[in-house]
């Protein structure tokens, strides 16, 4: 009487009309040892479902992604960027003094050059009083 | 089935996991049944899952990620067999090739069980599709049809097709005294 209602769901079944229940149905029936012998040519196909199910996959799945790569290399970059501006910045002002100190140098040598002639002319002035010493003597 | 939350909190590599794993060997199997090589349905389950965790963001934006996990294997297989047969020389190859090794494997299939693994790979690609998801991995009408982009209706047509041309070619093994 089981292989009765066995029947009629299979008929179901290959019109797809059957609902989960009814196919759990069948794949107990056909899992099990009572299976009636006209029907024993249908076992095969819901014990490969059955058993193509069990089928696993292995591998593992490498999870190290490129997203996280890419956030320690903008870390990485970041890190250069700032040392970069602050060390660059301390090297353009060590370079700006010096160029400074060096413009100071050759301004005050340029007045003590010039200083230098002027005492030179002014060394004339000592000439003019002699000979004006000279006219008064003569007088 | 797999629901997700629509918290919005970045997703940890474990919580990917956790979410991933119950449907990893369906992703996998489903693969399998359309490429055949385990290496290569092995390559794109993790090509698959990958792409996912490249997209966790966005994760919490999809209702099932199950069945969209089992849309994009799909899709990613389709590919991978339409760019195979689209080098020619490789064509002619692989078809002398296939012709042997289904002669070979004929005469080492002596169990009818395996023999249904073998009417299916025969089977046109949405009747595998269909048939691999309700009758294997035991999805609901409703699933299949959002995972596919069937009708419901179409989908039970491609379902009944594949169980009956299973049966058929079973049957006709059977009768031939194929043990």
């Amino acid at each position: 009487m089981e292989s009765n209602r066995i029947e009629q769901l299979l008929e179901k079944y290959f019109e797809a009309h059957t609902t989960e229940a009814e196919e759990r149905d069948l794949r107990k029936y056909f899992s099990g040892d009572q299976v009636a012998e006209h029907l024993e040519p249908y076992r095969p196909m819901f014990a490969y479902f059955s058993e193509a199910k069990q089928e696993r996959s292995v591998r593992q799945v490498p999870l190290k992604t490129r997203r996280h790569l890419y956030q320690w290399i903008s870390v990485a970059a970041m890190v250069v960027l700032v040392a970069g501006v602050y060390f660059g910045k301390q090297y353009q002002e060590r370079k700006e003094a010096e160029y400074a100190y060096l413009q100071t140098k050759k301004a005050l040598g340029l007045l003590a050059a010039n200083l230098d002639r002027g005492k030179e002319k002014v060394a004339y002035l000592h000439e003019f009083e002699e000979t004006k010493q000279k006219i008064y003597k003569n007088n | 089935m797999l629901y997700v939350t629509t918290d919005q909190k970045l997703m940890t590599q474990s919580e990917f996991v956790n979410l991933v794993m119950p449907f990893k060997d369906k992703l996998f199997r489903l693969a399998k049944r359309l490429l055949v090589s385990t290496e290569e349905a092995e390559d794109a389950t993790q090509e698959v899952l990958m792409k996912l965790w490249d997209k966790k963001k966005g994760i919490h934006g999809y209702r099932n990620v199950e069945a969209f996990a089992m849309t994009m294997t799909k899709n990613f297989c389709l590919d991978r067999l339409k760019s195979k047969q689209s080098g020619n020389l490789k064509l002619v190859h692989s078809n002398y090739a296939d012709e042997r090794s289904s002669l070979q494997k004929e005469v080492e299939v002596h169990d009818s069980v395996e023999w249904v693994g073998k009417i299916m790979e025969n089977l046109p690609e949405q009747q595998k599709l269909v048939l691999q998801l309700r009758d294997i991995e035991e999805y609901e009408y409703d699933e299949i049809s959002e995972m596919l982009d069937m009708k419901p209706t179409a989908v039970r047509v491609a379902l009944s097709r594949a169980r009956k041309a299973v049966r058929d070619q079973l049957i006709e093994k059977h009768s031939y005294g194929i043990q």
